[in-house]
């Protein structure tokens, strides 16, 4: 879990933030809208990261701030979408 | 009229209606005047005087509405800046207009004030979202935006009666220099073009507008305009990022109108829109940049009920042509003839007329076109010229078109170096003269290049000076830190040389950059 969290961290400062997590650091419920940190190719970007590095699928109405608009929502979204795969889905 | 006097008029039609809703902020149209007025009373009261500048660096929410319509209620004239400009272009448009206020979040005041640069005009900072900022001597005087809309404010001073040959707003626009330039827009101006487009998007107080397009960008302030006038319902959301809340959205508030660009179209095809219930949507709009036809063709197939409206506009007259959505299967590559109320033609480099199959200038009258570029007299000459009548000047556009024979037109080229990427305008220079503030940097030129979702997508290409070593991540971060996130280069590469012209000028039209990665 916390393993996520951080390599979502990383993905995000590296390629939003070009590596600056600017003056108060980017904690894991900060809303990427709010924060003017993700717009809508940046979402495409972190979606394909999604797939490529957790092996998931994410389905057109999946893309909704509940599932991605922070590190915490993201680390909880991989949980249920595994949590589904393993549940014979 | 005045602008604000047309939302008044709705208001008094429809009281209950919702105005505009954003996030969980619902308003109706008599909340919406009524906070309109409070808000006006106060910038009245604090000094804000007839004519003067009020800048407004607000996210899209129903407080942006309330704030563009109470300046103007105020008297004054509105300065809708990106939500994401940085202190040193907010610095330098709050000088170049004399803001006299300044309508932010927290966290715009306190970068601008980190910023350090003088502001001497400014006397009012109207404080707006829930943060505080420190107030301090170095800050004119501070207005809490909830204490000005109280309820019991309502008491207020009436602002100036103003006419509609008075300036209503100035809209800051990328200019080839690289210096951002004010449009000044009047009410006639405004009220002109509003109407134009209603009368052909046929809108009536039935539909419910979803509007993703920043309101500091033409195409994205006309659908409030639009909405006030005609008591539709707005609703405003921040960005696209989300494509399917905002697709849920549609379906709940039955939404009928939706303007897009490109880059939005783009991100709907790749989607699965058959699983949501689109039935009620009467129209999508495209402006600032052509849909591919690709897409026009898919979306005619996916929603063949919606009416798909091509058009072409810019910020000197907002809107300038629509394609009659009849016309979009005959011709889709073509952004059609002009709007209502309005004439255009093609000219050749001396000035005179063409006929079909022609390429040109296209030239713009009527009562869309601006008054000029705020205190640029040599650039407004170069844009407003002597027409075919003595008394009015005409909008030399910049754009390349042609027309076919039955005068529908088609858009070849810009004249200039300008970027249309995610359907606003980039300077090249403006860009430029952000990276030559790195030491490490020699020479810079800014290039687009074709990108299937942004249109044009951003390219630095750098030499660096002896010795020096940049990463394509620093330069990034460094211009994401003093542009507007839509001007920060997507892509960055390296070389050791540019091309230059004859007079040794870096010529970026033979950099010969197709891709985009290169770095």
């Amino acid at each position: 879990m916390t393993d996520h969290a951080q390599q979502l961290r990383t993905f995000i400062i590296e390629n939003f933030l070009f590596g600056q997590a600017g003056g108060d650091g980017l904690c894991d419920t900060d809303s990427f809208l709010d924060k003017g940190i993700i717009d809508s190719t940046g979402m495409l970007e972190l979606v394909a990261f999604l797939e490529k590095t957790y092996g998931i699928k994410v389905g057109d109405e999946e893309f909704v701030p509940e599932n991605l608009d922070s590190i915490q929502n993201l680390v909880q979204f991989l949980g249920r979408k595994r949590a589904g795969a393993a549940g014979g889905a | 009229m005045q602008v604000e006097e047309f939302l008044e008029a709705t208001a008094r039609r429809f009281p209950d209606k919702i105005a505009v809703a954003a996030g969980e902020h619902r308003l109706t149209y008599a909340e919406l005047t009524s906070r309109v007025r409070r808000l006006a009373g106060g910038l009245v009261k604090a000094g804000v005087g007839r004519g003067e500048r009020v800048a407004i660096v607000l996210e899209n929410s129903v407080d942006a509405v309330v704030a563009i319509f109470a300046v103007l209620k105020a008297g004054a004239v509105f300065v809708m800046l990106n939500p994401t400009i940085k202190s040193e272009k907010l610095t330098g448009v709050l000088n170049n207009c004399r803001g006299a206020a300044l309508i932010a979040y927290a966290r715009t005041v306190e970068a601008l004030r980190a910023g350090g640069h003088e502001t001497p005009h400014l006397r009012v900072v109207v404080l707006a979202g829930s943060e505080p900022a420190r107030p301090g001597p170095d800050l004119p005087r501070l207005l809490a935006w909830d204490a000005l809309v109280r309820p019991e404010q309502d008491s207020a001073i009436p602002g100036p009666k103003c006419i509609d040959v008075d300036l209503a707003a100035l809209l800051y626009t990328s200019g080839s220099t690289g210096k951002p330039k004010g449009v000044m827009m009047t009410h006639l101006n405004l009220t002109s073009i509003t109407q134009s487009i209603i009368t052909y998007l046929e809108l009536t107080s039935d539909d419910t507008i979803l509007n993703v397009l920043p309101l500091s960008f033409g195409y994205g302030l006309t659908q409030v305009l639009m909405s006030a006038f005609m008591g539709c319902t707005l609703i405003l959301e921040r960005s696209f990022a989300y494509p399917a809340a905002i697709l849920d959205r549609m379906t709940k508030e039955r939404v009928t109108g939706f303007p897009l660009v490109s880059s939005i179209s783009a991100i709907l095809l790749q989607m699965d829109l058959r699983k949501w219930d689109l039935s009620r949507l009467r129209y999508i709009t495209s402006a600032a940049a052509m849909l591919p036809v690709e897409h026009i063709r898919k979306l005619r197939e996916l929603l063949p009920h919606m009416k798909i409206y091509s058009m072409y506009g810019l910020t000197e007259c907002m809107r300038v042509t629509y394609l009659p959505p009849e016309q979009i299967d005959i011709r889709p590559s073509s952004v059609g003839k002009g709007m209502p109320n309005e004439q255009v033609y093609i000219v050749d480099e001396k000035g005179e007329e063409v006929g079909p199959g022609v390429t040109g200038e296209l030239v713009i009258r009527g009562s869309n076109v601006m008054k000029g570029y705020w205190e640029a007299p040599e650039e407004t000459a170069r844009a407003l010229r002597d027409g075919p009548y003595p008394w009015e000047k005409v909008l030399y556009s910049g754009d390349l078109f042609r027309m076919d024979e039955e005068g529908y037109l088609y858009f070849v080229a810009r004249k200039d170096d300008i970027i249309k990427t995610r359907g606003e305008k980039v300077s090249p220079r403006e860009v430029e003269d952000v990276l030559y503030g790195l030491p490490e940097v020699a020479e810079a030129a800014v290039v687009g290049v074709p990108d299937e979702i942004l249109g044009s997508a951003i390219k630095a290409v750098l030499t660096l000076r002896n010795g020096a070593t940049l990463s394509e991540q620093t330069v990034q971060r460094y211009c994401r830190e003093h542009l507007e996130d839509f001007m920060v280069p997507k892509f960055v590469e390296f070389r050791e040389e540019l091309p230059k012209t004859t007079s040794g000028k870096i010529a970026r039209r033979e950099l010969g950059v197709s891709g985009g990665s290169s770095s």
